[in-house]
């Protein structure tokens, strides 16, 4: 059979303790956490200090596309961003999943680099290729792409081809060099 | 001298400089540069040889290889991942193909499962003999990575023998394997398990001992345990700084529960721990692929019929209606196997580190989203953290030894 | 000593007599140093083509000088991406001539897997290329062909003051594709001087029938 990872339930009640109800599920044998992006830095800072101290991704899926497929998460329905935290503990090899959707326009959502100071690249290239903000953190630019690039190309309405960025630059010929 | 390390802002504005460093010097440690370590940029800001900050930045190799993910199907994305850590393309396809079968909820058949093992252990030690070469020859050891490069080509004729490419193979498929080993393989393999030790001894005596290349890597990058978990290190980066976390223990995938093998990990944290972490992982991978390749079992190396994900044998094609049915489904172009609209993640132990996918699926046989997770981003990112207060000719063996492949951090 | 009309001129053994194009060309093409612009995947093949096994310095290719102020042939390995094109034309530019350009791999060619925003399709829109080497990536037997056939070539055109690279028409663009610039002009719905003209002679022909 394949490894699930050992069960989070202690966390999950210690965070339904703290913040009243919150939703999860779980999928082959993954715990998800769903999220209000209000509360999202305060249950992560939480999380922390239960024991999740690898931050192992933090992504970000574009739901643009996706309204028109049956919805195993109903908490999801509605919001074009959701936003990724896999969580990890090195002492007991436990993971969780948070989720913490937002919308456009301007989607923001608190930083976790006080956190973890992974976040802070990961969190620069979220928002180089999807556009949400992340409040707090001390350098956000453009990771992967130039930074005189304008738009976020990991967006579904991007095109797989771009719009001409790629071949926008001077041609040098032999004469030249 | 102490200086307080510049924040960012003062490599961008130049007014901020006011303090006393207006005499440090930087030096663009360029994305072409004679480092064995393909397009990555550094800036450093030199006070005379010692490196005062540095300032990495990437994106010089970004191929959108994401966004390929949600046009691809799976067994065309493997491809594509081949191109990732393309030093170790073998590990990438387990990984990838390790991720879509979690999603799909797919068990594979114990022959499959022992000869992903084997590949992705002998992609290990295809990897680690050129990062520990790329260490060898950036700090001067030309004879290092000669030897190395000369295994990898051992390994390379392997690898052709199985499935036809030298690296770039793209040989899993959704529930198995494109081509099952052949006998010739299996012995190809055994003859490389007998004569590499002694290649590996070979190279351990030019190095391990040796007082230039000690001096050159002992005490430089250092990275504590805090440290490395805090900043998100996985793999022989974290293990050599004591960090004892190995997903082939800690989370068994594959045949690995069934192979005795040890964790490898120093507790030094520097140049030097990491590369005997690496040394030491080459002898424990090879000892995993002598007791796997006793004991292969017989049988079909896909999955069978009824899910519909792994193309069916020629014969079962011919004779059986399951078979022609099945062929028919996965061979058409708007058909396909039934993905549930879920979204899952796992992880493999790659060379490098904990190598992730996150998948999104929406019912057709192409992910929605497909995000890899690399390790190598982390790794480059501690890299200010450890350089400082280094000298110039260090910046290359800490690159080297954090072995950052920039196809899998640029992706 | 030259006898006139028609004889054999008789040289001794130790005297070879050619001109002084080929002489250049024979001397240039045995010591090619390439520039490694490896990038990608390509690059690995590129070091194993260096390595022991397929040794490329029996070619004349020695030294992998990593400046381009000291190479004289730059093999670009792997994907070249939007924001590593400058860096690479400027490199171009600093090389020395006389200098060459092998396009290894896929990816370099022509942009290979990666149709995507990022990716140039082809080195050879924006640097003069020499030889494209296939493959993906290319074995080293492959690009080990390739030098040979670029010293062929150098042996061929090459002249020792270089003239074979200033003439513009001879040395034209070489471009895989060509380019659709304005993809507008060819649909009618948004283009109103082509709807104008199509209904015009829409118009003639159920006139004229």
């Amino acid at each position: 059979m394949p490894f699930t990872p050992p069960p989070v339930d202690d966390v999950l009640a210690a965070l339904t303790d703290r913040f009243g109800g919150i939703e999860s599920s779980v999928f082959r044998g993954q715990t998800r956490v769903i999220v209000p992006a209000e509360q999202a830095f305060e249950m992560l800072g939480v999380l922390k200090d239960h024991g999740f101290d690898l931050l192992v991704d933090v992504t970000c899926v574009d739901y643009l596309e996706y309204r028109d497929a049956p919805m195993q998460m109903p908490a999801c329905a509605g919001h074009r961003y959701g936003l990724v935290y896999l969580l990890a503990s090195t002492t007991t090899n436990q993971r969780l999943t948070v989720r913490v959707f937002v919308d456009d326009p301007e989607p923001t959502v608190p930083s976790v680099v006080s956190l973890w100071e992974a976040a802070n690249w990961l969190e620069r290239e979220v928002w180089d290729l999807f556009g949400i903000r992340f409040e707090g953190h001390p350098d956000l630019r453009r990771l992967v792409m130039p930074e005189e690039f304008t738009a976020h190309p990991l967006r579904k309405d991007y095109p797989l081809q771009g719009r001409g960025e790629r071949h926008n630059f001077p041609v040098i010929t032999r004469d030249h060099s | 001298m102490s200086i307080a390390p510049p924040t960012y802002e003062s490599f961008r504005v130049p007014e901020a400089a006011t303090r006393s460093e207006d005499y440090l010097w930087t030096l663009n440690f360029g994305p072409q540069h004679p480092a064995t370590h393909t397009t990555l940029r550094i800036v450093l800001k030199l006070e005379g040889e010692r490196v005062v900050d540095a300032l990495p930045e990437m994106g010089y190799l970004h191929s959108g290889f994401e966004k390929l993910g949600e046009h691809l199907t799976f067994n065309q994305y493997v491809t594509v991942t081949d191109r990732m850590n393309y030093i170790s393309p073998m590990a990438n396809n387990v990984g990838w193909h390790h991720a879509v079968e979690t999603l799909l909820g797919i068990e594979l058949t114990p022959r499959c499962k022992v000869i992903r093992t084997i590949i992705a252990e002998l992609a290990r030690i295809s990897d680690h003999l050129l990062s520990n070469g790329a260490v060898g020859l950036d700090t001067g050891a030309f004879t290092f990575f000669l030897y190395g490069f000369y295994q990898r080509e051992v390994i390379y004729d392997i690898f052709e023998t199985l499935c036809g490419a030298r690296f770039t193979n793209s040989y899993t498929r959704v529930g198995g394997l494109s081509d099952d080993a052949t006998p010739l393989v299996i012995e190809k393999i055994r003859a490389f398990v007998k004569t590499f030790p002694k290649t590996l001894n070979d190279m351990e005596r030019l190095l391990t001992r040796n007082r230039i290349f000690v001096d050159r890597t002992k005490g430089v990058g250092v990275l504590t345990k805090d440290e490395a978990i805090h900043r998100g290190a996985t793999g022989p980066v974290a293990r050599a700084s004591g960090v004892t976390r190995d997903l082939r223990k800690d989370e068994p995938y594959l045949a690995y529960a069934d192979y005795d093998f040890k964790v490898c990990c120093a507790t030094a944290g520097d140049c030097y721990a990491r590369y005997l972490v690496r040394m030491e992982e080459l002898r424990e991978s090879l000892r995993i692929v002598s007791q796997a390749i006793e004991n292969i079992p017989a049988g079909p190396v896909n999955v069978g019929i009824d899910e519909r994900t792994a193309l069916p044998t020629k014969q079962q094609v011919y004779s059986t209606i399951e078979g022609t049915i099945s062929h028919f489904e996965l061979s058409m172009s708007n058909r396909g196997f039934e993905v549930p609209y879920e979204e899952s993640y796992a992880a493999t132990e790659a060379p490098n580190g904990e190598l992730g996918f996150y998948l999104a699926g929406d019912g057709n046989d192409t992910a929605y989203r497909a995000r890899c997770r690399p390790p190598s981003v982390l790794h480059f990112a501690m890299f200010p953290h450890l350089i400082r207060g280094h000298t110039l000719s260090d910046v290359v063996a800490v690159l080297g030894s954090l072995n950052i492949i920039a196809a899998e951090l640029d992706r | 000593m030259a006898v006139a009309d028609g004889a054999k001129l008789q040289l001794p053994e130790n005297v070879v007599v050619s001109r002084l194009d080929a002489l250049a060309s024979w001397c240039r093409k045995n010591s090619l140093w390439p520039m490694p612009f490896a990038t990608a995947c390509c690059g690995i093949e590129l070091m194993a083509t260096g390595a022991s096994k397929h040794d490329l310095a029996r070619f004349g290719a020695e030294v992998f000088r990593f400046s381009p102020r000291q190479c004289d042939l730059m093999i670009v390995a792997g994907r070249v991406v939007m924001k590593m094109l400058p860096v690479l034309q400027r490199i171009w530019l600093q090389m020395h001539e006389p200098k060459w350009c092998i396009s290894m791999g896929a990816c370099a060619s022509t942009g290979g897997v990666f149709d995507t925003y990022a990716v140039v399709q082809g080195i050879d829109r924006f640097i003069p290329v020499d030889m494209y080497v296939p493959g993906c990536p290319p074995r080293p037997e492959q690009l080990i062909q390739a030098i040979i056939d670029l010293q062929d070539k150098i042996q061929r055109e090459g002249t020792i003051t270089g003239r074979e690279f200033d003439t513009a028409s001879r040395q034209a663009r070489k471009r895989a594709l060509v380019e659709i610039v304005n993809p507008m002009a060819l649909d009618a719905s948004r283009n109103p001087v082509l709807q104008r003209e199509l209904a015009a002679e829409a118009e003639s022909f159920v006139a004229g029938s």
